[in-house]
């Protein structure tokens, strides 16, 4: 519409007319013989049937951009917030069960040795803090996801909601994850 | 009005008595309106001041030129000369540096909830919402995140409105009332209603919630959800069972994972996260 608008005006000043407030004013005034005090716009409105209009609506909503999310939104609420950590390490977990149990399924055929006598044997041979390390991999999700599920729980039962105790709760979780899966990794 | 018409007419006929001059001027000053003059004498004590400058990073796009990506435009003012509010920041650059800019806004007072947009990574109503006067950190500011744009700061709520239309967000009753007249409830059941009706839907919580971004075609959102538990709670509705039923799928209600983005955004203090877990706990026992 204000493209429409824009194009009108341009075609005014092309038409030629020197001055087109002055003079659309002064013929008023000359009607009137008082000075008016409503606005004067150099626009024109333009008529459209309904049809028009939604046809138009219609062109301008296949053009629409979506306005940024993810990018733009709270880094602290959107990567950090425990439900989303929830489904990352819910999903970790289910995945390498399924991974693991194909290849155990596979190994005889495939000729890998994934017993437990061997596996261990091989984790046994690493160096200490390769060891923690792996294992902080697994137990740092496990503690995440068993605390956070508590959480979870109590929000079920409709606690929990306050503002600051949401804030509050998700550092705790953040923390107490922190603790436990380093005690699963390097004190057990 | 007339206590002015009466002074300036003082003011005019007895020019050359002093006396009475003064004691004309004198309610004049005592007046608390808001005077040009006043206005003016801020102004220049507050550029006497060091100038504050502050950038706003706004985000644009026009429909006009839809080829055209959005893009980020900066405008930086002296906040001495500037309201303290982020959307008196706004009028004062559509007033002075840009009138293309466009944005919705009404009451100034985060009532209506026009002003609802993304300043600075949260969703909240520019009117409610201070610019933060200690540091000189630009503000970014956007549309309601994963909204269609309709032009710049406004988005399309269409989808918005059509679902708070899908939950009948009105009385719904079959029985009248007993005496006739009015339907009553108990201090205790209106008590019930207190944190429901304050909402405005502006659409605040709604576009903060992550779940709503990518399933906005079927699941309801944080802020009808509210809405609808507001009718859910009225112990003056009957249709309740009705209500319930009409949640009970994969999508409208069940798609809220308590990430709580909601609760932490709602520019009128309201819990959008205890509505819906109070209507999930319902639907459960």
């Amino acid at each position: 519409m204000i493209a429409q608008r824009a194009g009108t005006t341009a075609l005014r000043r092309v038409a030629g007319k020197p001055n087109a407030f002055f003079t659309a004013n002064v013929s008023r005034l000359g009607r009137t013989q008082t000075l008016s005090t409503t606005q004067t716009r150099l626009v024109a409105t333009q008529k459209l049937t309904a049809d028009d209009e939604t046809a138009l609506l219609a062109k301008q909503r296949l053009h629409r951009p979506v306005s940024p999310h993810l990018d733009v939104y709270d880094k602290q609420q959107t990567w950090f917030g425990g439900s989303i950590w929830m489904r990352f390490t819910g999903a970790a977990f289910s995945g390498s069960l399924y991974t693991f149990s194909a290849a155990y399924l596979v190994a005889p055929l495939a000729g890998w040795h994934l017993e437990s006598a061997s596996l261990a044997a091989a984790f046994g041979a690493l160096p200490f803090v390769a060891k923690g390390a792996l294992k902080f991999l697994a137990a740092w999700p496990f503690a995440f996801h068993a605390v956070n599920g508590v959480r979870h729980l109590l929000f079920d039962y409709g606690v929990g909601f306050g503002r600051r105790t949401i804030v509050k709760t998700g550092w705790y979780v953040w923390g107490a994850s922190m603790v436990g899966g380093l005690y699963l990794a390097f004190f057990l | 009005m007339a206590s002015l018409r009466s002074s300036a007419s003082l003011l005019l006929s007895a020019a050359s008595r002093p006396a009475l001059r003064a004691a004309a001027v004198a309610p004049a000053a005592v007046r608390g309106m808001a005077q040009v003059t006043d206005g003016q004498q801020q102004n220049q004590m507050a550029s006497g001041d060091q100038a504050k400058l502050k950038t706003f990073q706004i985000y644009r796009w026009n429909p006009d030129t839809p080829t055209e990506k959005p893009r980020m435009q900066s405008y930086t003012l002296d906040l001495n000369k500037t309201g303290p509010m982020v959307l008196d920041a706004l009028i004062r650059i559509k007033n002075e540096l840009d009138p293309t800019l466009t944005f919705r806004r009404s009451c100034r007072e985060g009532i209506c909830g026009s002003c609802a947009m993304n300043i600075n990574g949260t969703n909240t109503l520019a009117c409610l919402c201070r610019i933060p006067a200690e540091d000189m950190a630009e503000m970014k500011i956007y549309p309601l995140p994963h909204t269609y744009v309709v032009k710049d700061l406004v988005p399309d709520l269409t989808q918005f409105y059509k679902q708070y239309k899908s939950i009948k967000p009105y009385l719904q009753r079959d029985t009248p009332a007993p005496d006739g007249r009015e339907y009553r409830q108990t201090k205790a059941d209106r008590k019930k209603l207190d944190g429901l009706y304050e909402c405005i839907l502006c659409a605040c919580c709604s576009t903060s919630c992550p779940s709503y971004w990518w399933n906005s075609e079927e699941y309801l959102g944080p802020a009808i959800l509210l809405q609808s538990y507001r009718w859910l709670a009225d112990s003056r509705d009957e249709k309740t069972a009705e209500r319930r039923d009409a949640l009970n799928n994969s999508m409208s209600l069940y798609r809220c994972h308590t990430i709580l983005n909601c609760t932490r955004t709602c520019p009128k203090g309201l819990n959008p996260g205890l509505a819906i877990a109070q209507i999930k706990k319902e639907m459960a026992f």
